[in-house]
């Protein structure tokens, strides 16, 4: 069976304007340039020897992060530009949910465009009139349809142009990230519509970053970044790849993110600024900072995973460990150590510190670490942000480090709260669940 | 080329009913609507016709009267010079569609034409009704060759504006150009005055370069001056370089056709 759309090596170059954003028809004769100015000067590679193939009747999904050249492999598809080098072959007829509502006309109404924009796409105006009351019951717009579209809210105009475009009847259904145009209702009405067209083994090439309706719709999916690509096949394996990838952009971006907080913390003067007296007093007002004596100074926060590697990522469940490393100028008696996590709302989801949990210091002198080890990190999905601090039993802070350090908890189920209690579900015989979904 | 030329055909629906909504979309929300179709060159003739009776006679032999010989040629022009102003600006418009959609582009300067013409055919009772009124009516045997001059006026027309639409997009500048050339076309053209004046007959071959002469010359000949056609030869070589013209702009079209996605 020949497959429905593929793609040989394409690559596709598009022109980065520079300085001059047009250039001039009087500059063009003057120079003799209008060849040289027709060609691209300064160019950018948007999809850089990209093959892939969808067979037909499959659902197709590709992902990437924004610029990696998602949408221009969908344009190239559906035909709106050619690729540079490479080949693109698609058997039977496209339609393309791509802008939405493209060529409506706002000063006529929404009868009109639909039998016009029908025609854009391929129908004959017999076609239309037979799925007229289909599109606009899809739609849900039939109180307005006579109303001229410029009076149309932006959700009723994507509707009407996504109940036209699915409407043609293609073969193959091209789809740029356009479910988030309406309602919870009109979502799941699109998504019942690409079933019934994989059923009646239409091609759709999905283009998203949903990466839940990959997984559930999608029988391939190639994963594209910077216009290369990554990796293609299972849904499950591509999407698993593409998080990992994700995850250690956004290690990065994390690492840098505390460093510089830290950095911008930095006080000119020790013991400067207004220390609270008691920093539990205010523990549920989140400023970020870094003040205290320093007689005892932390001077590394890190965050190990399992492995003992420092990490800014971890998945719900894991364990987790905060470690400093402490400075004490003088030896002392008088230290204690105390760690709270805050989630992104700013609301605090644990603190402790070695005085509560009643351990009586006793000495401490020159360079040492802490460690406060979790064996199990259970918190839902999120951002949280850690307070650290060395003070002495009266609260008076030595080194005190409010909210500077960010960790970001990752989870399959999205649950939601701010602490997810170990658990399981019991279900006595007469409730079965299918087997295969629900968490894992 | 040829392929996308046959497909031009098949797209007669979308150019109809493109030209349906440009029109409808035009006096959507005014009182008077599609009358304004009527009224706007009625007012026109009026004005005219007080100017150049009333306020600055205009009594040149042979083009009595003046403000009907006036009409018959800048009722065509008017058609023309539109067209091509609003096709500079058609693919522009249209940017959407062509980045988003897969959609042929010439459709776009073609339905700025056509939806003119439109407008063209709707003043046309208004100067029948006044030929009429001043008792100057064409010669019925002249009236066989209006299509004629019609047929060969858009041709000549979707083959300019074909050039005109696709290198707007890379140069914007055309746009302000034409506004400035097409004034100096209509003046550089015997439409406000006559072929026959002395003046014009001393540079008759620079005025025959000029290929809108020979359309206002025949429009003249057809709706206003009385007796035989003299200037369909004329009319039907214009007719031939146009459609040779119509080939080399659609060419140039298919060209540049792969860039409009980014340039527009």
């Amino acid at each position: 069976m020949t497959p429905a759309i593929e793609l040989t090596d394409v690559t596709k170059i598009y022109r980065r304007y520079g300085g001059k954003q047009f250039a001039t028809l009087k500059s063009a004769l003057l120079q003799r340039s209008i060849l040289r100015d027709l060609r691209p000067s300064e160019t950018f590679p948007a999809l850089n020897g990209v093959s892939f193939v969808v067979p037909r009747g499959s659902t197709f999904g590709v992902i990437g992060k924004n610029g990696s050249g998602k949408s221009t492999a969908l344009k190239l598809v559906a035909g709106i530009t050619k690729p540079t080098s490479g080949s693109v072959r698609v058997e039977g007829r496209i339609s393309a949910l791509i802008e939405l509502g493209a060529g409506f006309h706002p000063e006529i109404s929404g009868r009109e465009n639909v039998f016009i924009n029908g025609i854009m796409l391929g129908l004959t105006k017999r076609e239309i009139q037979n799925r007229f009351d289909e599109i606009v019951d899809f739609a849900e717009l039939r109180e307005f349809i006579d109303a001229p579209v410029k009076t149309y809210s932006s959700g009723m105009y994507m509707r009407l142009g996504f109940a036209v475009a699915i409407n043609v009847d293609p073969d193959v259904l091209l789809v740029d990230e356009v479910l988030a145009v309406g309602d919870e209702g009109f979502t799941h009405k699109c998504l019942d519509k690409f079933s019934e067209f994989r059923r009646r083994g239409k091609t759709i090439l999905l283009v998203t970053h949903s990466l839940n309706l990959i997984e559930r719709f999608c029988d391939e999916a190639v994963w594209l970044d910077a216009g290369q690509k990554k990796a293609d096949g299972d849904p499950k394996r591509v999407v698993d790849a593409y998080l990992t990838k994700v995850e250690e952009a956004e290690e990065l971006l994390l690492a840098q993110t505390n460093l510089r907080a830290v950095e911008a913390a930095e006080p000119p003067a020790p013991a400067s600024g207004a220390p609270p007296a008691d920093p539990t007093s205010d523990m549920f007002q989140a400023t970020e900072g870094r003040w205290g004596s320093r007689e005892i100074e932390i001077t590394d926060v890190s965050f190990l995973d399992r492995e003992g590697q420092p990490s800014h990522i971890f998945h719900s469940g894991d364990p987790m460990s905060v470690r400093l490393k402490i400075r004490a100028v003088h030896p002392t008696e008088d230290f204690v150590f105390g760690v709270g996590l805050f989630n992104a709302d700013g609301v605090c989801c644990y603190g402790t510190n070695t005085y509560l949990e009643e351990l009586i210091p006793e000495t401490m002198s020159g360079d040492a670490e802490v460690t406060f080890a979790v064996d199990s990190l259970d918190l839902v999905e999120g951002t949280y942000k850690v307070d650290v601090a060395v003070h002495k039993r009266d609260g008076a802070p030595y080194d005190y480090h409010r909210l500077l350090y960010t960790f970001r908890v990752k989870s399959r189920t999205h649950d939601v709260g701010i602490y997810r209690p170990r658990h399981r579900w019991l279900f006595s015989s007469a409730i079965r669940f299918r087997s295969g979904q629900g968490p894992e | 080329m040829f392929a996308n030329l046959t497909n031009l055909f098949r797209y007669r629906g979308l150019i109809q009913s493109l030209v349906a909504r440009d029109l409808k979309a035009r006096y959507r929300g005014s009182v008077l609507g599609f009358v304004w179709s009527f009224v706007n060159p009625l007012l026109l003739l009026l004005i005219y016709s007080f100017v150049f009776t009333k306020v600055m006679p205009n009594e040149t032999k042979g083009i009595q009267p003046y403000a009907l010989f006036m009409f018959c040629g800048i009722l065509p022009w008017t058609w023309f010079s539109s067209s091509l102003s609003e096709a500079a600006g058609a693919l522009i418009a249209g940017g959407n569609l062509i980045k988003k959609v897969l959609f042929p582009a010439e459709v776009l300067p073609i339905v700025s034409v056509l939806t003119n013409m439109v407008h063209f055919f709707l003043g046309l009772p208004i100067l029948i009704a006044f030929l009429v009124i001043y008792k100057h009516p064409p010669d019925a045997w002249d009236l066989v060759w209006f299509p004629v001059a019609v047929a060969v006026q858009l041709l000549f027309t979707c083959a300019l504006a074909l050039i005109v639409s696709a290198l707007a997009v890379h140069f914007r500048d055309i746009r302000d150009i034409l506004a400035n050339l097409l004034t100096l076309w209509f003046f550089a053209t015997p439409i406000i005055y006559p072929m026959s004046l002395d003046t014009v007959q001393k540079y008759k071959a620079l005025y025959n370069l000029n290929p809108f002469t020979h359309l206002a010359v025949s429009y003249q000949e057809i709706l206003f001056y009385y007796g035989p056609i003299g200037h369909w030869r004329w009319l039907l070589a214009l007719g031939g370089a146009s459609a040779a013209l119509f080939l080399a702009g659609y060419w140039l079209f298919d060209r540049l056709r792969d860039s409009f996605a980014e340039g527009v």
